[in-house]
C-alpha cells in the first residue's frame, strides 16, 4: 500500500507519472472518477504513457499511437502488454497496492 | 479404356492442344502412381520397364528417325499398356509436309531475322516420342460421325473415339482479274503469306525482282511489307479501307502508323486502293485499281485477310456459320465427341485469330476431354495484342472506339514522334486502350482491361510513367516481407495474417497493424493488399466517411447537431452523440479542434480533450522531451531576437539548436518542466510548431534587397502571419510569400503560396504539397493588392477548417472539392457565404491567445510535471 497524494493532482481525463521504488507508474483519472494505473513506459519506443490522451477504457501513447487498454493492459495494436497495477482513490487520496 | 484421338490439322492449334491433352494424361498417371494404390512402388517403374518414365522413352526412340510406323505401333503398345487409366493413342493429319512451326514467326523468316529451324515448334522426334502418329501433307475430305471414321484424300478411312478438328483458315484471295492462272493457282509472282511453303516461295523470287506490292493493310500486310524490304527496293502497300489495321486501331491511330510506315520505314501506302486487275501475260508487271492507277510491280503479295476452314465440317453436317458452332466445352454444338479448336471455331458468336484465345480454348478442351475436369468451360476470351507491326510498337485491346457519350475517352497524341494513345473508360472500368509508337505502359493496360481493375484517379498514369510515384505492383506479386508502411514498418505479411485473422475493413487493419498511420502515402496500397487478402471481399468501412472514429457521423451533419444542441465542450459531444455515451481518446483531438473552430472563445476548453503537444505548447520528441519554436514571422528576425535565444539556449543547455524548414530556430531536447521559464527568458510568442494549426509563412528576401523581386514578399507575409497566428484547423498550414515567380519561397508547394508577379500584383495558389505527398498548388487566383491576398487567404483557410475532413490536408481537400468549385466560392461568392466567412475567420482571429504566456499558473495541476521522471534526459546525443 502506498498513497500517491490527493487525486486532484490529476485533472480529469489525464494522467501523472509516480515513481514507486524503481517503478515508473502512470496513473489516470477517467472522466468517469475511476483511477487506473500502469507501467509509465510504452514497451514500443519507451513512450511517456501519462502524455497520452484516455478515454474510459484506453490510453494511447503520444508517440505513435498505439494504444492499450488500461484495465487489463492488452495492446489493440499487436504490441506487448504493459503492466497494470491496483489503484483506488480513498478519502481523495490516490493508494496504489503493490 | 484406351481412347483412340484423331486431330484433324496440325497447325499451331491442334499441336498445342495435343501437347495440353498428353500433359495431362502423364500427370494422371503420375498421380495414380504415387498413391500407390496399385501396389506398385514408383521406383518399380524405372525397372520395371513400363516405358512411363520419360528419359526411358528418350533412349528408347534411339536416333528418332521418322519411321512413324514402326514408332506409332511401338508407342501405341505403350500406352495402351496404361490400359483403364483413360490415355489416348493420337493421330494426326496435316495439309501441310511438315512438323509443327509456329506461323507467327513467318514474317521473322520473311525479314531474315530468323531462319527454318528457328520456327519449328515440334520437329518430327517429338511425335514419335510421344506416340503420336502423323500424317504430313494428307488432307481430310469427309467426316462420318456415325461411324466414327475420317477419310483422307487418298481414300484411306481412321477410325475414332473422340476428334478434334483443328483446321485454322487459309488466305483470302478478294475477286481480282487474273489473279490466278487456271493451270497452276496463283499467277507467276503472285503470293499468299500464309505457310511456310508461301513464304520459301516469295523469298525465292523476290531474290530476282526489285518492286513489290503487297494488297492488304492489316497486321499481316504490313508484316509481309517490312519483311519483303529486306528483298526488294521498291515496296508499295494497298490497303482497301480508310486507314491501316482498321480491325484493331481507330483512325487516328491508323494514321499515325501510316506515317511511321512511310517516313521511318520507307514503305509507300495507298489507302481506299481496290485493286481490280494483276497486269502482265506470262509474268506480273503490275496491278491496276479501280480508279485507273497502276502501279508498277513484279512480286504481289495477297494479305488481304484470313478464312476459317470449315468445309469438311460443313460437308459432314456438323453446323457452320463463319466458323464451326461450338459450346463452352469446344464440342461442336450437339456432338459429344467432336471438338474444335483454333481459327476455325467460332464460339459465342466468335471468332479468334490471335494465339492467346487459342491457348485457352485448349486447356479447357484438354481438361474436359482428359476428364481432369469435367466441368471446364470456355467463357471466351478478352482480346488484346501487343506486338511490333513492321518494327513499330502496337497494343490494343477492347474498344477501339467510344459507344456511348458517358463512354470517357483519353487521347495522347504525337505526331511529330508517331505516337499516339488512347484509352477508353466506361464506369470506372478499362474497356478499350490503342498504343502507336510506345508500348511501355502496355502490360499494366492489358492487365488492367483483362482483370477489371480499379483505375487510378490520375488518368494520365495509365499511359505515361510520371515522376515521384512508384509503378504499381500488384498484391499478388510482392513478397510476404516486402514492406508496405515505411514509417511504421509494416509488412504485407503482417497486413495479410490480420486480414485472414478475421478483419476486412481497411480501417480494422490500419488501426491494428498501424500501417498507412504514418505519412499515409501507402493507404491506396495498404487498401490493395486488404482487398487482395480478402479475396476481393474486402468490407465497405461504415466508419470511412466519419469526421472522427468515435462519433459517427460525417462532418457536415456533426457540425449541424452539435449547433443544435449547442455542444461545447468534448465530453458533451461523446455524452450526447454516441449511442451509449462511450468516450473516444483517438477522437478527442479532431473533436477538439472543430468545437474551437466553431465556438472560438465560447469553447469550453477540456485539457485533457488536448493532445500533450498542444497541452504544453511544445512538440513532443522520441525521448519524451520538447522542441521549442519561438515565433519569427516571415522569417525575419533581429540580432536582438537571436541574442535572446542563444542566451536561453546556453541557460538551459539546450542539446539542439536546428534550423527549421518554416525559415525558424528549434530549441529541441527541452525537458518539459523547463518550459514555462524558457518562454518567460525568451519573451517570445509561439511560433506553433506543434499544433494542427496555421504554422508560419515563408518568404523570400523580396523586392528590398533583391535584384529580382517584383513584389514585397516579406512584408506580406509578416503581415499574414500575424493576423492568421495560431489559427486552428482539420490539418496543419503551411504558407509561403514568394516575391517574383523564381519561387525561393517554394510557394507553388504550399498550402497557400502566394506570388509576386510583374504590375505589382499577386497569384494566389492553394492545395500545394511538398513532403511525403508532393503538389504543386493550383492558381486560386490573381489580386491587385495585399490587402487583398489577406483577405482572400482568411476566406480560404475558413472555409477549408469549416468543410475539411480532420487530418485532411489542402493537397486532399483542394482536389476534391475542385478548384473551380473553390473559386467560385471563395472568389466569386456564388454561394453567398463569402461574408460569414470573413467574419468567421475574423472572430478566431479576435479570440487569438499567445499560448506561451500561460506560464505564471499551470493551467492544470501538474501541467508541466515530467512524465519519465526516472530517465536521465537527454536520450538524443548532443551534438557539438
Amino acid at each position: 500500500m502506498r498513497n500517491l497524494g490527493p487525486v486532484d493532482d490529476i485533472p480529469l481525463g489525464e494522467g501523472r507519472t509516480y515513481a514507486v521504488g524503481d517503478d515508473m507508474i502512470a496513473v489516470f483519472h477517467l472522466r468517469t472518477g475511476e483511477v487506473r494505473a500502469v507501467s509509465a513506459v510504452c514497451p514500443h519506443k519507451g513512450g511517456p504513457l501519462a502524455d497520452g490522451q484516455i478515454d474510459n477504457r484506453v490510453v494511447v501513447c503520444p508517440l505513435h499511437l498505439y494504444a492499450w487498454d488500461l484495465a487489463t493492459g492488452c495492446s489493440q495494436s499487436g504490441q506487448p502488454a504493459i503492466d497494470v497495477y491496483p489503484v483506488r482513490v480513498d478519502d481523495g487520496q490516490l493508494i496504489l497496492g503493490v | 479404356m484406351t481412347q483412340r484421338l484423331v486431330v484433324i490439322g496440325n497447325g499451331m492449334a491442334g499441336a498445342r492442344t495435343v501437347e495440353e491433352i498428353l500433359a495431362r494424361s502423364k500427370n494422371r498417371k503420375e498421380n495414380r502412381n504415387e498413391v500407390g494404390g496399385e501396389g506398385r512402388i514408383p521406383d518399380g517403374n524405372e525397372v520395371g520397364g513400363e516405358g512411363r518414365n520419360p528419359n526411358r522413352n528418350e533412349v528408347r526412340g534411339e536416333g528418332r528417325e521418322p519411321g512413324e510406323g514402326r514408332s506409332a505401333e511401338r508407342e501405341a503398345r505403350r500406352s495402351g499398356e496404361g490400359g483403364g487409366d483413360g490415355g489416348f493413342v493420337v493421330t494426326m493429319f496435316g495439309d501441310e509436309p511438315y512438323g509443327n512451326y509456329n506461323r507467327i514467326m513467318l514474317s521473322n523468316l520473311l525479314a531474315g531475322v530468323e531462319d527454318e529451324a528457328g520456327i519449328f515448334l515440334n520437329d518430327l522426334g517429338w511425335y514419335a516420342d510421344n506416340g503420336i502418329t502423323l500424317h504430313s501433307g494428307t488432307r481430310i475430305e469427309r467426316i462420318d460421325r456415325t461411324a466414327k471414321l475420317v477419310y483422307a484424300a487418298d481414300g484411306t478411312a481412321t477410325p475414332y473415339d473422340k476428334l478434334i478438328i483443328a483446321t485454322g483458315s487459309s488466305s483470302w484471295t478478294p475477286p481480282i482479274k487474273n489473279i490466278n492462272n487456271p493451270k497452276r493457282g496463283y499467277h507467276q509472282g503472285v503470293f499468299a503469306f500464309r505457310t511456310l511453303d508461301d513464304t520459301r516461295g516469295m523469298i525465292r523470287y523476290a531474290r530476282d525482282h526489285e518492286r513489290a506490292v503487297v494488297i492488304g493493310g492489316g497486321l499481316l500486310g504490313l508484316e509481309a511489307a517490312r519483311g519483303l524490304q529486306n528483298h526488294v527496293s521498291e515496296v508499295t502497300l494497298l490497303h482497301a479501307m480508310g486507314h491501316l489495321m482498321n480491325v484493331q486501331l481507330d483512325e487516328r491511330a491508323g494514321t499515325m502508323l501510316k506515317d511511321s510506315v512511310e517516313s521511318r520505314l520507307g514503305i509507300k501506302v495507298v489507302l481506299n486502293a481496290m485493286t481490280t486487275e494483276i497486269l502482265g501475260k506470262d509474268r506480273v508487271t503490275g496491278v491496276k485499281l479501280a480508279d485507273g492507277t497502276v502501279i508498277d510491280a513484279d512480286v504481289i503479295v495477297v494479305a488481304a485477310g484470313i478464312r476459317p476452314n470449315t468445309r469438311v465440317a460443313a460437308d459432314s453436317g456438323l453446323t457452320v456459320e463463319r466458323g464451326i458452332v461450338v459450346d463452352d466445352q469446344m464440342r461442336a454444338i450437339g456432338e459429344d465427341d467432336i471438338y474444335v479448336v483454333g481459327e476455325c471455331a467460332q464460339h459465342r458468336g466468335e471468332m479468334y485469330g490471335l494465339v492467346a484465345p487459342l491457348w485457352e480454348q485448349a486447356k479447357v478442351l484438354a481438361d474436359h476431354i482428359t476428364g481432369s475436369d469435367p466441368d471446364a468451360a470456355y467463357r471466351g476470351s478478352k482480346l488484346h495484342t501487343k506486338l511490333k507491326v513492321a518494327g513499330i510498337d502496337v497494343a490494343a485491346m477492347g474498344l477501339k472506339e467510344p459507344e456511348t457519350d458517358d463512354d470517357e475517352v483519353i487521347v495522347y497524341s504525337e505526331p511529330k514522334k508517331g505516337l499516339y494513345k488512347q484509352i477508353i473508360i466506361r464506369d470506372g472500368a478499362l474497356v478499350g486502350a490503342t498504343l502507336v509508337g510506345d508500348n511501355s505502359k502496355a502490360a499494366g493496360l492489358i492487365q488492367a482491361f483483362d482483370r477489371g481493375e480499379p483505375l487510378p484517379d490520375v488518368r494520365a498514369e495509365l499511359l505515361f510513367d510520371l515522376g515521384g510515384a512508384k509503378a504499381e505492383v500488384t498484391p499478388g506479386e510482392m513478397p510476404d516481407d516486402a514492406q508496405v508502411c515505411n514509417c511504421n514498418g509494416v509488412s504485407k505479411g503482417a497486413i495479410c495474417g490480420v486480414v485472414d485473422g478475421g478483419c476486412r475493413t481497411v480501417s480494422g487493419v490500419m488501426d491494428r497493424t498501424r500501417a498507412g498511420k504514418g505519412c499515409g502515402t501507402c493507404k491506396p496500397l495498404v487498401q490493395r493488399i486488404v482487398e487482395w487478402a480478402a479475396g476481393g471481399e474486402a468490407e465497405e468501412d461504415p466508419a470511412a466517411s466519419w469526421y472522427v472514429p468515435g462519433v459517427p457521423m460525417p462532418k457536415p451533419e456533426l457540425m449541424a447537431v452539435i449547433r443544435r444542441y449547442e455542444l461545447k465542450s468534448v465530453s458533451s459531444v461523446f455524452d450526447k452523440l454516441v449511442p451509449g455515451g462511450e468516450h473516444d481518446a483517438k477522437s478527442k483531438m479532431g473533436l477538439a479542434s472543430l468545437l474551437k473552430m466553431m465556438w472560438a472563445d465560447e469553447y469550453v476548453d477540456e485539457r485533457d480533450a488536448r493532445f500533450i503537444n498542444d497541452r504544453v505548447h511544445a512538440n513532443i520528441q522520441r525521448d519524451g522531451t520538447f522542441s521549442v519554436v519561438p515565433q519569427m514571422k516571415g522569417g525575419v528576425t533581429t540580432p536582438d531576437q537571436l541574442r535572446r535565444i542563444a542566451d536561453v539556449a546556453d541557460k538551459y543547455g539546450v542539446p539542439m539548436v536546428k534550423l527549421t524548414g518554416g525559415q525558424r530556430i528549434d530549441l529541441l531536447g527541452v525537458p518539459k518542466e523547463q518550459l514555462p521559464a524558457m518562454w518567460a527568458d525568451l519573451d517570445m510568442p509561439s511560433g506553433y510548431a506543434y499544433a494542427k494549426s496555421f504554422r508560419t509563412v515563408k518568404t523570400c528576401v523580396g523586392s528590398d534587397y533583391c535584384r529580382f523581386g517584383v513584389g514585397d514578399s516579406t512584408a506580406l507575409g509578416i503581415a499574414l502571419e500575424e493576423r492568421y497566428q495560431g489559427l486552428e484547423g482539420p490539418g496543419k498550414m503551411k504558407l509561403a510569400v514568394t516575391g517574383c515567380p523564381r519561387n525561393c519561397a517554394e510557394a507553388y508547394v504550399k498550402d497557400l503560396g502566394v506570388v509576386a508577379i510583374d504590375g505589382g500584383r499577386w497569384e494566389i495558389y492553394v492545395g500545394g504539397a511538398a513532403g511525403a505527398h508532393i503538389r504543386k498548388g493550383d492558381l486560386l487566383t490573381t489580386v491587385g493588392t495585399a490587402d487583398e491576398v489577406i483577405r482572400l487567404t482568411g476566406r480560404f483557410l475558413q472555409y477549408y477548417r469549416e468543410n475539411a475532413n480532420w487530418l485532411e490536408r489542402t493537397y486532399t481537400f483542394v482536389p476534391r472539392v475542385g478548384i473551380d468549385r473553390i473559386r467560385e466560392i471563395v472568389v466569386d461568392d456564388s454561394d453567398g457565404i463569402a461574408q460569414a466567412l470573413d467574419a468567421a475567420v475574423e472572430e478566431a482571429v479576435q479570440a487569438y491567445q499567445d499560448p506561451w504566456k500561460e506560464r505564471a499558473v499551470p493551467a492544470t495541476p501538474g501541467q508541466f510535471r515530467t512524465s519519465l521522471p526516472l530517465t536521465v534526459l537527454p536520450q538524443v546525443p548532443v551534438r557539438a
